[in-house]
């Protein structure tokens, strides 16, 4: 009895969760934005989302295509097959590892910041003073933190590609000794626009979407206390993770399996 | 009010973010804006396309000179059809110009080979939308293989 309770319990906290999350995704974006006010808000939050996280980008992005090029190329070079290090590393920075890392990374870089920054914002009422002054907090809060987000992770996964790429090209070539015509053309035989470098984007478009609103959601639900928010900025962490990685599975099973 | 100095480094973010997305689309992939240029189409027939695709490369010479484009199967005489995407500037082929599948390196991927032919007053050149008349089809190994051991089984006897 009291598990069937516990069960019903946690199936109506999880539906009314993904209710509230609902309201709160539409009622932040169905504002139209009001260009001469928003946009400083916006570029506000682009520094502190976008810039803040290019470094964590930019070191990782190079020592994971670095690391790429020196797995590959050990590999490949039993086959006789170096010159095909330059489309392996382009491939799977642009088709996974660009947008999921790049997500992963700014899930925890970005997100469990907005996540604690709001959490705390309604602990300290400052959600609720807003409102007392008839500023609609899901405007003037939420709504500059989401599309800030949303506009910078394709832009730091496509960061994040370029310097792995870049970064695969400094062992390879200037290191291991490929070719670097080789590097650049048998790549660019191999990567096509539409299908590999689109597509990366759209993913990244799908996870910067997920992302940022669990990270807001979390931060405008969680419970007023600090142990509220701690839990709050780690479930942001952890949940945002695995769906990213889930919705990769399935974006990927959409878009490369013919 | 936003600093010059945020402002300032978010153009950064983004120009640098635009920047990488162009670099990606004209350095890394083949086919970026603007790229390909203009073509026109033939066609050719041929008994055994092997392992050509969609968009593999057609050569003269190994200068590419085009794309596959498209391959379908003749519902008349169930041979198949390629239509191939030759680049405008090369528009001077001649009608006794051959085809053939070629294999890049032993095991490598397949691609057209085309071999201008020559030209004359009897011979015109191809328009848009023919069809190369003379096509040699893929080496398929396994056939090589089989023919070979069927002489050799031939000859002992």
């Amino acid at each position: 009895m009291q598990q069937l309770r516990f069960l019903g319990k946690k199936t109506i906290d999880l539906i009314s969760g993904l209710g509230r999350a609902v309201i709160l995704l539409i009622s932040a974006l169905i504002h139209v934005p009001n260009i001469r006010k928003g946009t400083p808000l916006l570029i506000q939050q682009l520094y502190s989302v976008g810039v803040l996280s290019l470094l964590i980008i930019v070191v990782s992005g190079t020592f994971i295509g670095m690391v790429l090029a020196l797995q590959g190329y050990t590999i490949l070079v039993g086959y006789g097959a170096e010159a095909s290090l330059g489309p392996m590393v382009a491939l799977s920075l642009l088709r996974e590892l660009g947008p999921v890392v790049s997500a992963l990374l700014f899930a925890g870089r970005a997100g469990s910041a907005l996540t604690a920054e709001i959490g705390l914002m309604k602990a300290t009422e400052q959600l609720s003073s807003l409102e007392m002054m008839a500023i609609d907090p899901l405007r003037r809060v939420i709504a500059p933190r989401f599309w800030a987000g949303f506009i910078s992770l394709p832009l730091l996964a496509a960061i994040f590609s370029m310097v792995g790429i870049l970064g695969a090209h400094v062992v390879g070539v200037d290191w291991l000794g490929v070719d670097s015509g080789t590097f650049w053309s048998v790549m660019q035989s191999q990567v096509d626009f539409n299908k590999d470098i689109l597509n990366g984007i759209i993913k990244s478009i799908v996870f910067a979407f997920v992302v940022m609103w669990i990270a807001v959601y979390k931060g405008y639900d969680c419970e007023p206390t600090s142990e509220g928010i701690s839990r709050a900025t780690t479930s942001t962490v952890v949940q945002s993770s695995l769906l990213v990685l889930f919705l990769d599975f399935i974006l990927t099973a959409l878009m490369f399996v013919k | 009010m936003v600093s010059k100095k945020i402002e300032l480094w978010v153009g950064f973010f983004v120009a640098l973010g635009i920047a990488a997305l162009l670099t990606l689309a004209l350095k890394v992939a083949n086919s970026g804006v603007g790229g390909g240029g203009e073509t026109y189409q033939l066609f050719a027939k041929f008994d055994n396309i092997g392992g050509l695709k969609v968009r593999s490369p057609i050569k003269v010479g190994g200068v590419l000179v085009g794309r596959v484009s498209d391959i379908s199967l003749d519902t008349e005489d169930y041979t198949p059809v390629i239509t191939l995407d030759i680049y405008a500037q090369y528009s001077q082929f001649s009608e006794a110009t051959s085809v053939a599948i070629l294999t890049a390196g032993l095991l490598g991927e397949q691609y057209l080979g085309i071999q201008p032919g020559f030209v004359d007053e009897s011979v015109d050149t191809l328009v848009p939308g023919d069809f190369i008349e003379d096509t040699k089809s893929a080496l398929v190994l396994e056939e090589l293989i089989g023919q070979f051991l069927f002489s050799q089984g031939s000859g002992e006897e």
